[in-house]
């Protein structure tokens, strides 16, 4: 039961194969059971969970339960979730009990989605590595001295190590589709605007995208179904239709032009990644797929780019955290600037601290048109170069990450390196872009590598037509590391 | 020397909508502390701000009552500083892209009218507030006000003396209240203004180094304000020293500014776009709508009351200093025909007694229809203007109509030849010595007799006949 993905569990679900007691039960053991080694939890609360769990059970027996009614979940620690910690990860939120429910968590609930617990991440959702934790790193299912990616380590860890079937994510620069592809499962990032940033802990407001991470296609589309959708508590929230995201999934891929851009492909991708990517396109290909070179030149420009961008706006959304009204207070101060450098130097860790620096320094008075106008500038030609790129084609193929995942600590004590390790990602939060992590094979070193899979604005039932029909030729995804 | 003065203001308008600016918490002043504070003014993780519409139309509105132009595509932007009533660490407000720019406002002063450029109105948040007594050296903070709309609406250096900038202001809180974009409280903060004063030498064409008088909230205070900030820059200068920018507080006790921070101390507010609101985008419908919604302005009014009732400029000033009052003589003047009288008496009985009972023209207790009435009954000579005024007084206290006071208390004035000069005879009569001081050529003995006959009329008699029929028995 434990490998089962989310569409099956809810199928036996629906026949009273399982209760949702049961279910939340059993992942509650493995989580107790394995969360010890891996890290992947921040806060586990049995009693919740199976107050939940019950509630769901009472739904069923009313005949009032949705598809997946349930079905557990585990929530990345940046969704505000009522009566839970919601520390994102950071000393400074280590004492805070969300009052409120984010939009996903509220979306969730009225699923009928039983929380497993808080999934770890890297603090404030700043890192590559899930090195950043106050609450310490997670490692890497598939191998223990691995990084599992970040900041959606936790997430990630946790449906790989089979601890819970589904996550919710974020994704700023790669933080969904970096973790997934380093511990080999299905991520999405939507469209920018798809899913509300309501009551997500943000670090860069114009990026910040809340996404899924499962085993398959087919469980994000039915995730996708039920966190996105427009919500009048984020002005960013797109007003559109209701979708139903699995509704391209079994559309053969004949005729599908994918392209692959040059620059993906260039200096600095390790070859066995190389050559796994290679392989899965032969994949598309015999399932019909055309493949197009297309160039999007801009690619190196997004790695400085975002490291403005990024760090200007969390520089402002960070400045909240204060001490004055929740979170962490220093013990003893002299006065009230003295408060607020003691509890925020206490608070925030050092790469929080490197990024609020750098973004005071790009928007100080003198600096702010050579900085940040000038990224914003970029970010347009980065956009354009999308435009001009999916007007040959209709998805765009490559790497997710440069190499498979790193030793733990192997980076972290040269933050550049860690951020060049982004350069496939970043692109597509610039310009606002949905995108994949599949599960396509695994390195030299036995570490999974993932696809990533680029859709145009709002082509999000496009990219999990293709990662299914792909799943439907591979067995990459159902592959679950020994514990 | 002679020193030229230049001041330049910066209003602080609070709108008055029903919810805050970027939330659904009400704007109610003198709650409870921190009973008005959602999540969004408590700059809990997560929460996001969401423009409040209704700001919009109000900016819109003081813009086109200013004639400016209205950008409809404007920006807000996170200005970031640290203080505990500011909850988010950044003020939202507009920076590079305002909504309102270029307007100008017509002032009187004296008997000159001026005209002062406003270079830009924007939309921003106020913050909350800290409370430094009553804790014990530790501070409150209450964040009922945190999110309460503004629009900061700036003017270009424009004005030259203290009675100049009170002019401006005052003009700019009459628009305020008229267009009923803000309440126009000044002591409960929905009006406060920040003066950038200057002094230079007569005929100077370059600016002198300006200090900034943060947070008046009176227009008295703003007058001693600047005089007292003009005069102390005059007496550096000539002292031999030299002002620096700054920013300065004007204490209403001592009557004195004094440094808050200089410039050397300024922030960087880091302004940038806020990521977490899209720009504001204003459709030329929108701008017709707020338009053909918008009460007519004060300037047209005035000018309409000269030219429809004869009314002077000065006086069509006075009587369109507030809406309710404008409303009220237009009303009175029209039911009545009579323009100058009901302005003769708005300016003068009227405001007196609402003056002496601390009352607003709002609170009237005779309407319009009324006061209409009464003033009908001086024209065609029913009463005598004192009579008139007894008859008032008897209407504000009993809310009966003139009519009725008249006849109850028989008021009318006589005007019957007869009965004057039965009256005028007896006087004459009575009053032998009189008479004979009035023939041997001494004037005043007849208003003396003409006293006389009012008195036996109980006031009642028609002053100008009975002049008119002493003189002709006096013949």
């Amino acid at each position: 039961m434990i490998h089962a993905t989310l569409k099956q569990l809810s199928q036996q679900l629906a026949d009273k194969q399982v209760s949702a007691v049961e279910l939340a039960t059993e992942y509650l053991q493995r989580i107790d059971a394995l969360n010890p080694q891996l890290n992947a939890f921040i806060t586990v609360d049995r009693d919740k969970t199976l107050l939940e769990a019950a509630a769901a059970d009472a739904r069923r027996a009313a005949g009032q339960a949705g598809l997946l009614t349930g079905a557990p979940i585990a929530h990345k620690d940046i969704f505000c979730q009522q009566g839970w910690k919601t520390s994102c990860g950071s000393k400074m939120l280590d004492n805070f009990i969300s009052p409120y429910n984010a939009h996903v968590i509220e979306q969730c609930q009225a699923a009928g989605l039983v929380t497993l617990g808080r999934a770890n991440m890297d603090e404030f959702a700043m890192g590559s590595s899930n090195e950043n934790s106050f609450y310490g790193a997670v490692k890497n299912p598939w191998d223990l001295n691995a990084i599992p990616g970040g900041s959606s380590g936790g997430s990630a860890a946790a449906v790989a190590a089979r601890l819970a079937p589904v996550a919710t994510a974020t994704d700023t620069g790669g933080s969904i589709r970096q973790p997934a592809s380093h511990c080999g499962v299905t991520g999405i990032k939507p469209t920018y605007g798809v899913v509300s940033r309501f009551g997500m802990v943000a670090y860069a407001s114009s990026l910040d995208q809340g996404g899924v991470m499962a085993q398959t296609a087919e469980d994000c589309a039915l995730m996708l179904n039920v966190i996105a959708g427009f919500d009048e508590r984020d002005s960013t929230s797109l007003e559109r239709a209701k979708e139903d995201y699995s509704r391209d999934l079994a559309q053969p891929l004949a005729g599908l032009r994918v392209g692959l851009p040059r620059e993906y492909f260039a200096e600095g991708l390790a070859a066995d990644v190389g050559r796994i990517i290679d392989n899965a396109v032969s994949e598309l290909k015999k399932l019909g797929a055309e493949v197009v070179e297309v160039s999007l030149p801009n690619t190196q420009l997004s790695i400085p780019a975002y490291y403005v961008i990024a760090p200007a706006e969390a520089s402002a959304n960070l400045s909240r955290f204060d001490g004055v009204r929740y979170g962490h207070r220093a013990s003893e101060y002299k006065d009230l600037v003295d408060m607020y450098e003691k509890s925020r130097a206490e608070g925030f860790g050092s790469e929080v601290k490197r990024r609020i620096m750098v973004g005071t320094y790009v928007l100080s008075h003198g600096y702010y048109d050579a900085y940040y106008i000038k990224a914003q500038k970029i970010r347009r030609l980065i956009a354009d170069d999308f435009k001009a790129a999916f007007a040959g084609c209709d998805v765009i193929l490559g790497p997710v990450a440069p190499t498979a995942a790193f030793n733990l600590g192997e980076k972290s004590g040269d933050p550049v390196q860690m951020y060049l390790s982004d350069i496939y990602t970043l692109s597509v939060n610039l310009a606002g872009l949905p995108a994949m992590s599949v599960p396509a094979g695994f390195s030299d070193n036995g570490r999974p590598v993932g696809l990533q899979i680029i859709g145009n604005y709002f082509a999000e039932a496009k990219m999990l037509n293709v990662a299914h029909q792909f799943q439907q030729v591979t067995d990459w995804h159902s592959k679950a590391p020994a514990l | 020397m002679k020193w030229e003065v230049v001041i330049g203001l910066e209003v602080h308008v609070q709108l008055n909508t029903v919810s805050k600016i970027f939330s659904g918490a009400s704007t109610a002043f003198g709650a409870e502390p921190n009973t008005q504070a959602s999540l969004v003014e408590l700059a809990l993780p997560g929460v996001l701000p969401v423009l409040n519409k209704a700001v919009v139309d109000k900016a819109i509105r003081l813009g086109l009552a200013l004639d400016a132009t209205i950008n409809q595509k404007n920006v807000f932007a996170r200005k970031n500083y640290f203080y505990p009533d500011l909850p988010k660490g950044y003020q939202i407000s507009q920076m590079e892209l305002p909504i309102v720019e270029h307007g100008k406002l017509n002032i009187l002063v004296g008997d000159e009218e001026k005209t002062v450029r406003v270079t830009r109105a924007h939309m921003e948040e106020d913050a909350g507030k800290s409370l430094h007594e009553d804790f014990h050296g530790m501070t409150g903070i209450d964040l009922n006000r945190a999110g309460t709309p503004l629009l900061e609406v700036v003017s270009e250096p424009d004005m030259r003396s203290a009675e100049e900038a009170v002019a401006y202001a005052k003009a700019l809180h009459t628009l305020v209240t008229w267009l009923g974009i803000c309440d126009g409280n000044m002591q409960e903060g929905s009006f406060r203004v920040d003066a950038n004063v200057s002094v230079r030498p007569f005929g100077q064409a370059e600016f002198g180094t300006r200090r900034e008088v943060k947070n008046l909230n009176s227009f008295r205070f703003l007058e001693q304000a600047i005089k007292y900030e003009a005069q102390w820059q005059i007496e550096t200068i000539e002292d031999g020293g030299k002002v620096q920018q700054a920013t300065v507080l004007f204490d209403p006790d001592s009557g004195e500014t004094r440094m808050m921070r200089s410039k050397e101390d300024a922030h960087d507010y880091r302004y940038f776009p806020d990521p977490d609101l899209l720009p504001v985008r204003i459709s030329d419908e929108q701008i017709v709508r707020v338009r053909s919604e918008m009460p007519e302005l004060p300037a047209q009014m005035k000018t309409r009351f000269v030219d429809a009732f004869g009314v002077t400029p000065y006086d069509a000033a006075v009587l369109t200093g507030s809406r309710a009052l404008a409303g009220y003589f237009e009303a009175v003047a029209t039911a009545s025909g009579q323009g100058k009288l009901a302005a003769n008496w708005l300016i003068g009985d009227v405001a007196a007694r609402l003056n002496r009972e601390g009352k607003d023209v709002a609170e009237l207790p005779i309407d319009a229809e009324r006061l209409s009435g009464l003033l009908v009954r001086i024209a065609d000579g029913t009463l005598s203007n004192k009579l008139a005024k007894q008859v008032f007084d008897a209407m504000w206290d009993s809310g009966l109509s003139a009519d009725v006071i008249i006849e109850r208390d028989g008021l009318k004035q006589v005007s019957d030849v007869g009965a004057i000069e039965k009256m005028v005879d007896e006087v004459l009569a009575a009053n032998p010595k009189a008479v004979e001081e009035f023939r041997a050529g001494k004037e005043k003995a007849l208003n003396a007799l003409a006293g006389q006959v009012m008195k036996a009329s109980k006031g009642k008699a028609n002053p100008a006949q009975v002049q008119e029929i002493l003189k002709q028995k006096l013949a």
